[in-house]
């Protein structure tokens, strides 16, 4: 399970939707299993849609307002012909139900306004379990539930990765259930790399000064009451960006003359870690195709 | 000690449903005093924004308010005519609703929202006054005054965010109600929109009720926590308090399934499912998942109870 994080509007959907073959590269190629994305033929393509299934952050958006929420359930059934008949149809729903820790007999047949914000996100990743896929890209798929709920959907996810060798690429702000669930991170800053490698260093002890930012954002229950005292007291830095330099130098309480100059390479500080700052120039540089070093173990 | 601002005194709220009425908020009272922050958490589904809009009258058919009262000051809220519950939404009392960034009018600029919500209550601005006031709006939630002139889709999720808070404060409520006002904002983003919430709230003097799940911005945020599950109250206490010592199973649950940054492992979620609202278990409806369980708590519903300055439904508390 890897893991993506980083602001609001970092690119992370952008990612997700590149991932998808829902938007087409400007630069690059996106490939599945050694095949570039824009040029699957159609029984390819139709494989394609069946084993990497998406869930959108947005629980709103997805319904329609008019439709029982069963037809967002229904609908990949038929698509991939999951089912040979009704009853067959209702029992994988219902299971897939079960399983984000939903009662089928309190969510069918009604209306998406019908159903809690977070009810409305579990059938999303109820949806996504149905046709059994391979990778799952899951965009903030439990921004809206509680702790205890998230845990055990982050859970089942987990397991799916661990028993049937699924990938999920977790796409979230939640660093802490990140960290809990995912093996590789890696953290964008405004559709740029920030920090890439194994979860555990990259979240304890953060190098990238975004990433130590937000560590420090989060709020946490069992610490001083000093999290809105912070925000108050964060520096502003007046440096203002440069086309060519680092995105990051405007926020960064470290920039210096040379972040603005060039964009900062990846330097590979630990065997699995890359940090794109120029604090880290001693280290040697870590070139994009060899990315995947530095996230598997 | 002053008087509350707000009272809410046994409310209850059911859905009609072909298959049985669903009860999503069930005798729950509560007291808000002026100025102050009061967190509301619990499950998905446990009845948090059913609550938020009952307050305000705001619940549609098949849902209806099936008893209780809600008092702002000394106004019967139940009493209020059309035009007195129109002027209580945002001049007494104001809803930021979960999911309301996604929720803006995606047409409009969002100086032509904000100018919407004046005449919704019949004040009439001269041009002049109508610019004025978006633009100290705008500045009292750390927006810039170019942003009236933008639209929704021009905005990072943070600046909606924040436009909604403008668009709420907009007539000087007493109570604010904020509604997961960050789920779909990272920390960082998160911790600028909270700090603005607090600090519009001081100008204002106005209480706040904050919804949401997660205990570590509650930890950081309100002064006070309630506990919902399935519908009820099962805890209300000072925050710190009940960070350390909580007193309900289910709150100790909760608290026990945050994530921390210190050890990876497991996530601890609270085994079995919510309870169905429509055939809620017998006794105490946490009974089915509580490891504590006794007889008494499958026969007898239990009532909250004041324990040292906390209040507590739970008979072994
Ligand atoms: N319009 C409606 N019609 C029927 N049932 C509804 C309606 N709105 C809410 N419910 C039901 O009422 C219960 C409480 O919903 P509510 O939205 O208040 O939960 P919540 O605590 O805010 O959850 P979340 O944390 O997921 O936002 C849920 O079981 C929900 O399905
Ligand atoms: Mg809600």
């Amino acid at each position: 399970m890897m893991q993506c994080r980083g602001e609001s509007g970092s690119g992370k959907t952008t990612l997700a939707r590149l991932l998808l073959g829902l938007v087409e590269p400007t630069e690059g190629i996106v490939r599945y299993r050694g095949q570039d994305l824009r040029r699957l033929g159609f029984e390819a393509r139709r494989t394609f849609r069946r084993d990497v299934q998406a869930i959108f952050q947005d629980p709103y958006g997805v319904y329609n307002p008019f439709y029982r929420v069963d037809h967002v359930l229904t609908v990949p059934v038929r698509r991939f012909g999951l089912a040979t008949s009704r009853a067959d149809a209702r029992d994988l729903i219902g299971e897939a139900l079960r399983a984000v820790g939903l009662r089928p007999e309190e969510i069918l047949g009604r209306y998406p306004h019908q159903l809690s914000g977070g009810q409305r996100q579990r059938v999303m990743v109820a949806r996504a379990l149905l046709p059994k896929p391979k990778l799952i890209v899951a965009d903030e798929p439990v921004s809206m539930v509680d702790a205890s709920l998230r845990a055990t959907i982050l859970g089942s996810l987990r397991r799916l990765t661990d028993e049937h060798g699924i990938s999920i690429l977790y796409i979230t702000h939640d660093l802490a259930t990140a960290y809990q669930v995912s093996d590789a991170i890696l953290v964008l800053y405004r559709a740029h790399l920030a920090e890439a490698g194994a979860v555990e260093p990259v979240v304890r002890r953060p190098q990238h000064p975004y990433t130590q930012l937000l560590v420090s954002a989060i709020p946490r229950a069992h610490a001083e009451r000093d999290w809105l005292a912070e925000e108050n007291e964060t520096p502003r830095t007046s440096v203002a960006l440069t086309p060519d330099g680092c995105v990051f130098a405007d926020r960064c309480p470290h920039a210096v003359e040379l972040c603005l100059a060039a964009p900062p390479a990846l330097h590979r500080t630990e065997p699995r870690r890359g940090v794109a700052c120029v604090q880290y120039r001693e280290h040697a540089v870590l070139s994009a195709s060899a990315l995947g070093e530095v996230l598997l173990p | 000690m002053s008087e509350p601002v707000l009272r809410v005194e046994g409310l209850r709220v059911a859905f009609d449903h072909p298959l049985g009425k669903v009860r999503a908020v069930d005798d729950v009272s509560f007291a808000l005093m002026p100025g102050e922050r009061f967190g509301l958490a619990g499950e998905s589904g446990s009845g948090k924004s059913t609550l938020a809009l009952s307050i305000l009258r705001l619940i549609k058919p098949p849902g209806h308010i099936e008893a209780g009262a809600v008092w702002l000051d000394d106004a019967r809220i139940a009493d209020l005519d059309d035009d007195g519950i129109r002027r209580l939404r945002l001049a007494g009392i104001a809803l930021v609703p979960q999911g309301s960034m996604n929720s803006l009018n995606p047409v409009l600029r969002i100086g032509r929202q904000i100018a919407d919500a004046f005449a919704d209550h019949g004040l009439r601005l001269g041009h002049r006054e109508e610019q004025r006031r978006i633009t100290a709006l705008l500045a009292a939630v750390g927006l810039p005054a170019t942003i009236a002139r933008m639209y929704p889709h021009e905005l990072s999720g943070g600046m909606k965010q924040r436009a909604c808070i403008a668009i709420a404060i907009s007539l000087r409520p007493k109570v604010i109600i904020a509604d997961e006002p960050t789920s779909a904002l990272d920390v960082v983003v998160q911790r600028q929109v909270m700090a603005t919430l607090a600090r519009v709230q001081q100008e204002l003097g106005a209480a706040v009720i904050l919804v949401g799940h997660d205990m570590g911005l509650m930890a950081q945020f309100v002064d006070r926590l309630g506990i919902m599950y399935a519908g009820r109250l099962v805890e209300v206490a000072p925050i710190a308090d009940i960070i350390a010592r909580p007193r309900h199973p289910y709150t100790r649950a909760l608290i026990a399934a945050l994530p921390s940054l210190e050890a990876r492992g497991m996530l601890a979620g609270i085994p079995g499912l919510a309870p169905s609202l429509r055939e809620l278990p017998s006794g105490c409806a946490f009974h089915p998942r509580c490891e504590l369980a006794i007889d008494r708590c499958r026969a007898e519903r239990p009532v909250l109870r004041d324990i040292a300055g906390a209040q507590v439904g739970c008979h072994l508390a």
